[in-house]
């Protein structure tokens, strides 16, 4: 069960095998890991511990009115589950985790903790340079420990194998949203999440038999309805949970549960002589929609809308944690936008280690149903 | 009520200012005057000034509105709209009352933004407030300043240019337009210079409560003394006219050994206390009593930094205007980082001679909230300082429950003065 | 003369008093359930405090006698017993005539007639079976308050009728019972006491034509020979009886402490915070203690002392029902099974279902789906005292951790199944070799540290007076 491995087994086998190998952490929702790639390190996403661990200390760092999913990470760190990291990046993507980062620091984890404060300014000069100066730093970070030095040509080299990452990704998405009977959602969620876990190398293989697979495999289509999953892309939902959407009558043929992993659209340029640069125009200019991102000057809502549109989603279900600030900040916005475009929408509320099923189970059944019969 | 309060002058001048303001915003139709939104922490007055123009903090407007117990109602209508519980109870304040007219304190409606400019300072919430802003006045045009954090612990070259840049090419183009002015440098550096006038004051004026009694209490009444810093003020004559004549005021009291003023008179000072975290504003006096009920007078307080630290030194420098904007936002408390913050409090601690640090740990911001818990180990650790715990909201009176504060209040003040007296 | 000190705990299920002498010594115990009226709760508490410090001291007086002839500590016991149910039986007088009243004055109980006759009826039935239960069966003991020892009675009798008397005979117990409990009992302590020993007689005298049930073989034995006896025990004892009646227990001090959620009914002087009395009370009985956990009805506490007994830090959990005695008086309405069975259930499982859900309306939820899908109630149960301990243990994470020794009070720590987890749970997080104590008069520590505080005269912490302003 590699994917929901909380001891990172693979992470220490796999550095264990070369002196200059190093780990590095990163927090929900998207990380460059192309620049860890080429020092010679592998970025391992921590998504939190869902409902595979106890948490008594970690609860001890949190009032009962914040997420759960630091209360988890926390657990975890102190239970020593990551002490084969050398470092933690936290990207920004709220308060809670922006804090986190201050409570890894006091806690003296890893041999280097960073919070990566993505620019919200996305002029290339402006918030482009900055970022850079940002990755930079995290390439500073690990050259002290493993004293690699970053070439353009390996750096190129990593960015090269991150866009076939993304590219197979892509396209197990486009043919799922076909043919979405050929594998289930739990399924292709174990899939991206090992992504996150094991070295791109070895996930392109994996995603290469995937594609294989779904050539040819024919899968039996059953009446369900087509929806897309939005809100979850930072604490995870339970296994059980997704497994529960899909029995009670929909194929989920889009999510932001993984989003990091398909965050790029299209390729990043992977022949320039500054590849850094290459990484931060994608970002500026390339990135997906999300709710950690400034968007007044191009609203998630249509971006959203036109998501739906265009793989024919027949609804979408607002799956969002419990107190988690951005998205239940932007939900309201959002559920406008699908009115105004007829474009209908649930919305239920959940935590990592939630237990109780029926009530989702229930709801969502309802929403397939009236969908399937009136729509 | 008692003997009061009303005498003091710098009640009278505060007033006057306030008044102003909210008059000039008032009659902004006639007069052309552009309407700048946005919030406390970053708040760039200077830059808006120098344009003419004139500011509005949503914030205020919800904590006024908490205060005059209407946030409620406004906070229920908010949620009637769609919006979710557990998030910020001021951006739901401030929806709400926008729904309803956008009524400002005095009645009057507030006028229409001209511009929003959003300082992403500190706090995640208020990118998702202006978005929703945005989304309620269309084609307003949006400033967005990206103040990065502190994550380090310290303000790098590269943070500043970041900012600068911002200023330059974004924000300043956009004001410029808006307004119909020209930026003008020399505008700012004088306004700039202002502004470290009153902060060397609010700075002396903070400070004051190193004396026994202290003769303020520096969360209670400090929220107030730092008023017109926070709303737009900070860089003006009346400004500097308002806190000479307050600090003329303080010393009256250091002179002759006066506690702070509350709304039943003077206190009698009993306990010496740190606090962290903003206060409850529906319940604002009630509150306040818990406290002063028991002698026990603040000497310290982390939110009345929020719209600027300037105890660790910092001041405005006119002679890198762009610069020392960018710096003063980064400056500002819920964007520095854990440890610092830590150290921030455990410095009013032993500089102030606090018997113990309270924290407010309020339910709808996470900004102030996570990470709290280890703040308050850290400290107790670190200082062997009582720490007392309080859980209560912002603005939404459904999360103020008086016997479960007094509860523990009574208890924390117990234990402190048990201690005193073993200790004595 | 001696002094004596009194301690009132005013929780928010149950209300306590604890009677001390000068040398700390607990010479009396009441509790009683909190009602609306928390001047009544107090006072029913304190009352039951006095009349259990007389009884112990008439047991002191008597203890050379009890010594030589055991059986005599029985009689005692009797005596006890009888006193309660005595007190017992006024309240339920006046629930009779609070019922009368009812009937007659809502036009529900069409029938008023039939009302009448029936509520006389189950009264009937009901008052002999409850006495036999406390002369018998101990009744007194088993912290079973006014309310719920008729309430289980009368719905049984009530079950046994037609289905159309259900809901308005549970109305009518409803409107008829809160004025009872609101009602303060002035009982003289003499003259109850002679009447316990009159009510005695018969059971000690017609002893072979008893009808209660589940008397031993033993015990038929010592009777025997205390009968042969009575008539001269019966003397002995009127004579120590008078003097412990008229003996004045003078309480020189109180404090009064608890959760205000009304005003507390004691002078504003005498009000100590529940977090140092309950800290107080603890070190008292266990001096090294340094960290107490006290989950209550409502809210759960972790409180840090050092080697005075005084309070270091504290963290509460009061917001949330969640890790709360509530929790569990929730589950057992859920279940249908009373309070006192939650805990020797949950003891007999073989494993612990595990529950997510942290907020205990979910848990309920939860649970039905677990029974639903075929797990053990016993199973369930014990996942659910674990998730209350796990509760309790983040809080007490929060609060700094455990040191040792650890001492658990409060209420929900007589539930046996509670008690194993903490055991489990803190010597997991803490260490194998901390000591954990648990204290039969656990319930009564917030009262206990009051009443030490009323001993020592420390002085509460007076609003301070205000002083003017200068012009």
């Amino acid at each position: 069960m590699l994917s929901f491995d909380l001891n990172f087994e693979y992470a220490r086998n796999w550095k264990s095998k070369e002196a200059s190998r190093v780990i590095l952490g990163y927090t929900p929702i998207y990380f460059p890991r192309e620049i860890v790639h080429a020092v010679n390190g592998l970025s391992v996403g921590i998504f939190g511990s869902g409902d595979r661990k106890q948490i008594i200390k970690g609860d001890a760092f949190y009032q009962s009115y914040i997420c759960h999913i630091p209360r988890g990470i926390i657990e975890m760190v102190l239970d020593g589950n990551m002490k084969s990291f050398d470092g933690f990046v936290f990207p920004s993507i709220c308060d809670v985790m922006r804090n986190l980062s201050g409570i890894f620091k006091i806690q003296k984890k890893g041999k280097f903790v960073k919070y990566l404060d993505y620019p919200q300014n996305f002029n290339s000069e402006i918030g482009g340079t900055f970022y850079i100066q940002e990755m930079k730093h995290i390439l500073e970070y690990i050259f002290e420990i493993n004293n690699v030095k970053l070439t353009t040509e390996n750096l190129n080299n990593s960015i090269r194998l991150f866009n076939k990452n993304r590219q197979l990704i892509k396209a197990i998405y486009d043919l799922r949203r076909e043919f979405p009977s050929r594998i289930t959602y739990e399924e292709l969620y174990h899939i991206i999440r090992a992504g996150t876990v094991i070295t791109v190398e070895e996930h392109n293989e994996m995603l290469e038999g995937v594609l294989d697979f779904l050539n040819n495999e024919k899968g039996e289509p059953l009446d369900k309805i087509k929806v897309i999953i939005y809100g979850a892309f930072c604490e995870q939902p339970p296994v059980g949970l997704i497994k529960t959407i899909e029995l009670a009558g929909c194929y989920i043929i889009d999510d932001d549960l993984v989003l990091g992993s398909r965050w790029i659209q299209g390729d990043i340029k992977d022949d320039t002589d500054d590849p850094l640069k290459a990484l931060s125009e994608a970002y500026l200019k390339n990135s997906t929609f999300s709710s950690s991102m400034y968007d007044v000057n191009n609203p998630k809502g249509e971006r959203l809308v036109k998501l739906a549109k265009d793989s024919k989603a027949d609804g979408i279900i607002f799956a969002a944690p419990s107190f988690c600030d951005p998205a239940l900040l932007d939900i309201p916005q959002l559920q406008q936008a699908c009115d105004k475009h007829d474009i209908r929408h649930i919305m239920f509320q959940f935590s990592e280690n939630t237990g109780q099923f029926k009530v989702i189970k229930e709801q969502v059944g309802a929403f397939s149903d009236s969908i399937k019969l009136w729509v | 009520m008692s003997q009061e309060v009303s005498k003091e002058k710098s009640m009278i001048l505060q007033k006057e200012m306030i008044g102003g303001l909210l008059d000039d915003l008032s009659i902004t139709k006639e007069t052309g005057k552009k309407v700048v939104y946005t919030f406390v922490p970053g708040n760039l007055s200077e830059l808006i000034r120098a344009f003419d123009m004139l500011p509005v903090y949503p914030e205020i407007n919800a904590l006024q509105s908490g205060m005059r117990k209407i946030s409620g109602n406004y906070i229920r209508d908010a949620e009637k709209a769609g919006h979710f519980e557990d998030v910020c109870t001021y951006v739901k304040c401030d929806i709400g009352m926008m729904i309803n007219g956008n009524i400002g304190p005095t009645g009057k409606k507030l006028p229409d933004p001209d511009l929003l400019l959003l300082s992403y300072t500190g706090c995640f919430t208020f990118m998702k407030w202006f978005e929703n802003l945005e989304r309620i006045y269309p084609g307003v045009p949006v400033a967005m300043l990206h103040t990065p954090y502190q994550e380090n612990g310290k303000i790098t070259p590269e943070m500043t240019q970041y900012m600068v840049k911002q200023l330059k090419e974004d924000v300043i183009p956009k004001m410029e337009k808006v307004s119909g002015k020209k930026f003008d440098e020399s505008k700012l550096k004088q306004t700039l210079a202002e502004s470290v006038k009153v902060e060397d004051l609010i700075v002396k004026i903070f400070d004051t409560t190193k004396n026994r009694p202290s003769p303020i209490d520096a969360y209670f009444a400090g929220v107030y003394y730092i008023g017109p810093i926070n709303i737009g003020f900070r860089g003006t004559p009346e400004a500097v006219t308002y806190y000479e004549e307050l600090y003329k005021e303080i010393l009256y009291r250091v002179e002759n050994k006066l506690g702070p003023i509350t709304p039943e008179g003077e206190v009698d000072e009993k306990i010496r206390l740190v606090v962290e975290g903003p206060p409850n504003w529906t319940s604002f006096r009630e509150f306040w009593k818990l406290f002063y009920d028991h002698g026990a007078v603040i000497v310290s307080s982390s939110y009345t930094k929020v719209g600027g630290v300037y105890d660790t030194g910092f001041r405005h420098d006119p002679e890198r205007p762009l610069e020392t904007l960018g710096e003063y936002c980064m400056h500002c408390y819920t964007n520095l980082n854990l440890p610092q913050r830590i150290e921030l409090l455990s410095k009013s601690i032993k500089d102030y001679h606090a018997d113990g640090i309270l924290v407010n740990s309020i339910k709808s911001c996470n900004s102030f909230s996570a990470g709290q818990l280890i703040m308050m180990r850290e400290i107790e650790e670190k200082l062997e300082i009582p720490v007392g715990f309080i859980e209560s909201d912002l603005v939404d009176p459904r999360y103020f429950s008086y016997s479960n504060i007094k509860n523990r209040l009574d208890s924390f003040f117990q234990m402190l003065n048990q201690r005193k007296t073993i200790s004595n | 003369m001696s002094k004596y000190y009194l301690g009132i705990d005013l929780g928010s299920t149950t209300s306590k008093a604890i009677i001390i002498n000068d040398k700390d010594e607990i010479i009396g115990r009441g509790i009683t359930n909190t009602r609306a009226n928390y001047k009544v709760a107090a006072d029913i508490a304190r009352q039951e405090a006095i009349y259990d410090a007389r009884f112990s001291l008439l047991k002191k007086i008597l203890e050379k006698e009890v010594t030589a002839q055991p059986i005599y500590e029985k009689y005692l016991n009797d005596i006890e017993s009888a006193f309660q149910f005595l007190q017992f039986k006024r309240r339920l007088e006046h629930l009779h005539s609070q019922f009368n009243n009812t009937i007659e004055s809502s036009d529900i109980f069409a029938d008023k007639k039939l009302y009448l006759e029936t509520i006389r009826n189950i009264i009937s039935i009901i008052e002999p079976v409850i006495r036999d239960e406390y002369i018998y069966g101990n009744l007194g003991s088993k912290s079973q308050f006014f309310r719920d020892v008729v309430n289980e009675k009368f719905s049984i009798e009530v079950k046994k009728l037609d289905l159309a008397f259900f809901e308005p005979l549970m109305l009518a117990f409803d409107k008829s019972i809160t004025p009872v409990e609101n009602d303060m009992f002035e009982f003289n302590f003499k003259e109850l006491v002679y009447e316990a020993m009159d009510l005695l007689d018969s059971k000690y005298k017609g002893l072979a034509d008893t009808s209660a049930e589940g008397i031993s073989v033993n015990f038929d034995a010592e009777m025997n020979l205390l009968k042969g006896n009575y008539d001269h025990i019966t003397d002995t004892f009127k004579e120590h009886i008078n003097r412990v009646a008229d003996y004045e227990i003078h309480i020189s001090n109180m404090v009064g402490t608890g959760y205000g959620r009304a005003l507390l009914p004691f002078p504003e002087d005498c009000i100590k915070s529940e977090i140092l009395c309950h800290a107080f009370g603890a070190h008292a009985i266990f001096p090294k203690t340094r960290t107490v956990l006290d989950i209550g009805g409502q809210d759960t506490k972790a409180i840090q002392v050092d080697s005075h007994g005084l309070v270091t830090s504290f963290h509460m959990n009061d917001r949330c029902a969640a890790g709360c005695g509530r929790y569990l008086g929730y589950i057992a309405d859920e279940l249908n099974i009373s309070l006192n069975e939650l805990g020797s259930s949950a003891l007999k499982a073989e494993k612990e279902v595990n529950i997510c859900s942290t907020c205990t309306v979910f848990a309920g939820a939860e649970l039905r789906e677990l029974l639903n899908i075929g797990e053990e109630r016993n199973d369930i149960l014990a996942g659910l005292h674990r998730a209350i301990v796990m509760r309790a243990m983040s809080l007490i994470a929060r609060s700094g951790g455990v040191r040792n020794e650890f001492t658990f009070t409060g209420g929900v720590a007589r539930n046996n199944a509670v008690l194993k987890y903490v055991s489990e749970l803190v010597k997991e997080n803490y260490g194998d070799d901390l000591k954990i104590n648990v204290h039969t008069d656990s319930i009564f520590m917030g009262a206990l540290g009051g009443a030490m505080f009323a001993r020592r005269n420390i002085n509460a912490d007076l609003p301070s007076p205000k002083a003017k302003i200068n012009n």
